[in-house]
C-alpha cells in the first residue's frame, strides 16, 4: 500500500514535471548557452567567449541592475510596513470584513498593470485629475510627481501590494493569540511583543511575502517606463531591449543570467530559513 | 484575616453586552494559600482568572492586590502571572529562552538569566541540558514543566493557573496534581488555580470556592465543602451524594418516607423543607447485631465496579436510588437482588437548608 502511495506521488507529479522540463528549464539552458556567445550572433554554434558579461561591466548595464535591485527592496521594505497593519487587521481584527477587502484587493488584478499604471498618470500628471483640478479652483498648480525615482517605488509598491499583503496575512494567523496574551502577562509591552512575538513567529509568511514581492519588483518595467518615464532604466528594460532593438541576443541572455543569479540565490537563501510546510497549512 | 488577604474582590461585575458573566463577587485570598476555582463550564470561571490577570476589564467593582487597586492595571503591569490552558510557550524559542523571557524582559544580565533558568530547572526536575531543547522536542508534562518555571521566572506574587491539566491523560494529570502541591510547599507562592475537576480541587487545594451561574456558592476548606455543602449544587458537584428531601413541623425531628431523624444541627425552621445528606461510603450493610444511630430497609439493584471500589444503588423507601460504594475487601457478595439493611450514623450526616 505504501509502495503505491510512493508510486502515485510520483505519477502524478509526472504531468507538472513534463512541463516544468519544457517550459522552464529547456528555455532556460538556451538563455544560459547564448549568455556565453560572442556578442549579436543568433546560432548556438559559435566559441564561446564570455564578451557579453564583460559588456555587462564596461557599458554601464550594472547601474540599471542596482537601480532595479534597489528599487525592489526599496519597495519591498515599504511595502512590509504598509502591509503590516492591514494585514494585521484582517488576521484578528476585522472578521467578516476581511473577506471583502480580499475580494477588493483581489479585484484590482483583474485590470491590467499597464492600464493602472496609465491609470495614475492620468491622475498624477500636470493638468491630470489632481493638478488640473487644484489648478482649476485654486488658481496654483504644482509640479506632477511623475517620472522620478520615488513614483517608480510608489507604482512598484502600488501593483505589488497584494502579493505581500496575503503571504503576511496568512503569516500573522499563524500567531497563537494566547502566546501574545502571556507574553504581556510576563511584563511585555506592545513594542516588545511584536518584535520578540509577533514578527518571530510570523516569520514565514513575512519571507515569502518579501521574496514574492522583491523577486517581481526586481524583474519589472512597467512602473519605470509608464510612470518613471524612464527617468531611470530598470534592468528588465535593458533586457527587453538587447532582445529587441539591440538585436543582442547574447547580451540579452547574459543580463538576465546574471539578474537569474541574484534573485535565485535571495529566493532559495530566504526560503531555506522559514518552514513553508506551515504557511501552506500543513503539519509535519 | 480580611484585612492582610492578599488579593481582593468587592463586586466585581463583568458583563458581555446583555450576558452578565460574573453577578458582583467578592473574594479574598491570603498569602502563601493555595486557593482552587471550581465550577461547571460557563460559570464564570474563565471570565473571572481573566479580570484577575488583567487580560479582561471589570464592568465595575474593585480588584485590591495589598495595597494596590489593580483592576485597572493592564496586565504586562500587574505583579502576577498566568500558566496558560494551552500553556502558551513560544515556540520560536528553546526551553532556556522561553523560562528566561520574563527576565530578559527585565534586562537582567545573561549570565544571572541562565542561572536562574537552571535553577528552575532543577526546581522543576527537568534535566539541565533541555535548557537547548525546543519546544517542540518536549513531551506534554516536560512542557507543563518549562511553562511553570516560566512562570516562576517572573516571581509572581500570585500564580494563576488557567485548568493546564485538563489536556493530559489521566496518570500524568495524577503525577502533575501531586508536584504542583509540592511545588507549592517548596516555593511558598499564592496559587490560584482554576479547574472543572472536583478531584484536582481535592487533592490540592487549602481552600475551594465552589462557582456556578456567575456567582460564588461556598468557599471553604476541602473537607468542609465535601462534608458541609451548603447547596444541592454543591453537594452533587463534590461527587456522588444521597439526598433526602426531608421535612419537619416542629424544625428539629426531620421525616423522609421510611427515615426519622433527630437532628443535633441548628435544624431547620418550623414546617422547614431540606435535603439530608449523606456521602455513600458512611452508608453501612448492617447486619442484625450491628448497632446504627439510622436503618433503612432495601434491596440492591445495581452493582458497579469502581476500581478500588464498589458502588451499589439501593431501592430504598425514598424515590431516589440511595448510592453506597465500599472498598472491594467488603465487597458484598451475590449482592444484585439482595435485600439488605443500611446503616448510618448522625456524625456523618448534614442537612441542607432550602429556601
Amino acid at each position: 500500500m505504501q509502495r503505491l502511495d510512493r508510486k502515485l506521488g510520483f505519477l502524478s507529479a509526472l504531468p507538472m514535471t513534463a512541463v516544468l522540463l519544457l517550459a522552464f528549464l529547456a528555455p532556460m539552458a538556451v538563455i544560459a548557452l547564448f549568455s556565453i556567445m560572442p556578442q549579436k550572433v543568433f546560432s548556438l554554434s559559435n566559441t564561446p567567449d564570455f564578451s557579453a558579461y564583460r559588456v555587462f561591466f564596461s557599458q554601464g548595464y550594472y547601474k540599471s541592475l542596482l537601480w532595479s535591485l534597489g528599487m525592489a527592496l526599496a519597495s519591498t521594505l515599504i511595502l512590509l510596513v504598509v502591509c503590516w497593519p492591514l494585514a494585521y487587521g484582517m488576521a484578528k481584527v476585522f472578521g467578516r470584513f476581511t473577506l471583502v477587502l480580499t475580494i477588493a484587493v483581489v479585484m484590482s488584478l483583474f485590470v491590467s498593470e499597464n492600464i493602472r499604471l496609465f491609470g495614475w498618470v492620468l491622475t498624477l500628471m500636470k493638468g491630470g485629475l489632481i493638478e488640473g483640478h487644484i489648478r482649476t479652483w485654486t488658481g496654483v498648480g504644482f509640479e506632477s510627481p511623475l517620472y522620478g525615482v520615488p513614483i517608480i517605488v510608489f507604482g512598484l509598491v502600488y501593483v505589488y501590494l497584494p502579493f505581500m499583503l496575503f503571504p503576511l496575512a496568512q503569516g500573522i494567523a499563524m500567531v497563537p493569540d494566547d502566546t501574545r496574551q502571556a507574553a504581556a502577562d510576563l511584563g511585555a509591552t506592545r513594542w516588545q511583543i511584536l518584535t520578540q512575538i509577533e514578527i518571530p513567529q510570523a516569520a514565514p509568511g513575512i519571507v515569502v511575502g518579501s521574496l514574492l514581492s522583491f523577486v517581481l519588483a526586481a524583474g519589472a518595467l512597467a512602473e519605470s517606463k509608464i510612470l518613471g518615464g524612464q527617468a531611470v532604466i530598470a534592468i528588465a528594460d535593458d533586457i527587453e531591449t538587447a532582445f529587441t532593438f539591440g538585436q543582442d541576443w547574447p547580451l540579452g541572455s547574459a543580463l538576465s543570467m546574471i539578474l537569474i543569479v541574484i534573485i535565485g540565490t535571495f529566493a532559495l537563501l530566504g526560503v531555506s530559513r522559514v518552514d513553508l510546510d506551515a504557511i501552506m497549512g500543513r503539519k509535519r | 484575616m480580611t484585612e492582610s488577604a492578599l488579593l481582593r474582590l468587592r463586586g466585581v461585575v463583568k458583563k458581555f453586552s446583555a450576558f452578565t458573566a460574573l453577578h458582583g463577587v467578592d473574594l479574598d485570598i491570603h498569602e502563601g494559600e493555595f486557593f482552587t476555582i471550581v465550577g461547571p463550564s460557563g460559570s464564570g470561571k474563565s471570565t473571572l482568572i481573566r479580570l484577575l490577570v488583567g487580560m479582561d476589564e471589570v464592568t465595575s467593582g474593585e480588584i485590591h492586590l495589598r495595597d494596590q487597586r489593580i483592576d485597572q492595571t493592564p496586565a504586562n503591569l500587574r505583579p502576577t502571572c498566568m500558566v496558560f490552558q494551552s500553556l502558551a510557550l513560544f515556540p520560536h524559542m528553546s526551553v532556556g529562552q522561553n523560562i528566561e523571557f520574563p527576565l530578559k524582559l527585565r534586562k537582567e544580565p545573561a549570565e544571572k538569566r541562565r542561572d536562574r533558568a537552571l535553577e528552575l530547572l532543577d526546581l522543576l526536575r527537568l534535566p539541565r541540558d533541555y535548557y537547548h531543547k525546543r519546544i517542540s522536542q518536549c513531551s506534554g508534562g516536560e512542557r507543563q514543566r518549562v511553562a511553570l518555571a516560566r512562570a516562576l521566572a517572573f516571581d509572581p506574587e500570585i500564580l494563576f493557573f488557567d485548568e493546564p491539566l485538563s489536556a493530559l491523560d489521566y496518570r500524568l494529570r495524577k503525577t502533575l496534581e501531586k508536584e504542583l502541591k509540592d511545588l507549592h510547599h517548596r516555593t511558598g507562592k499564592t496559587f490560584v488555580y482554576i479547574t472543572h475537576s472536583l478531584e484536582e480541587a481535592m487533592v490540592m487545594s487549602d481552600r475551594i470556592a465552589i462557582m456556578n451561574g456567575g456567582r460564588f456558592e461556598q468557599i471553604a476548606v476541602a473537607d468542609d465543602i465535601y462534608g458541609k455543602p451548603v447547596s444541592r449544587f454543591v453537594a452533587e458537584f463534590m461527587g456522588e451524594v444521597n439526598l433526602f428531601e426531608v421535612t419537619s413541623e416542629d424544625g428539629k425531628t426531620l421525616s423522609a418516607p421510611g427515615l426519622t431523624v433527630n437532628t443535633t444541627q441548628d435544624g431547620l425552621p418550623a414546617n422547614g423543607k431540606g435535603l439530608l445528606m449523606i456521602r455513600p461510603e458512611y452508608v453501612q450493610f448492617a447486619s442484625a447485631t450491628d448497632r446504627f444511630d439510622y436503618l433503612v430497609e432495601g434491596q440492591v439493584q445495581e452493582e458497579y465496579a469502581l476500581g478500588s471500589r464498589i458502588q451499589y444503588e439501593i431501592k430504598g423507601p425514598q424515590e431516589d436510588l440511595i448510592t453506597i460504594e465500599k472498598l472491594r475487601e467488603n465487597r458484598l457478595e451475590n449482592a444484585v437482588g439482595q435485600h439488605v439493611r443500611l446503616g448510618f450514623n448522625a456524625d456523618h450526616i448534614h442537612l441542607i437548608g432550602e429556601a
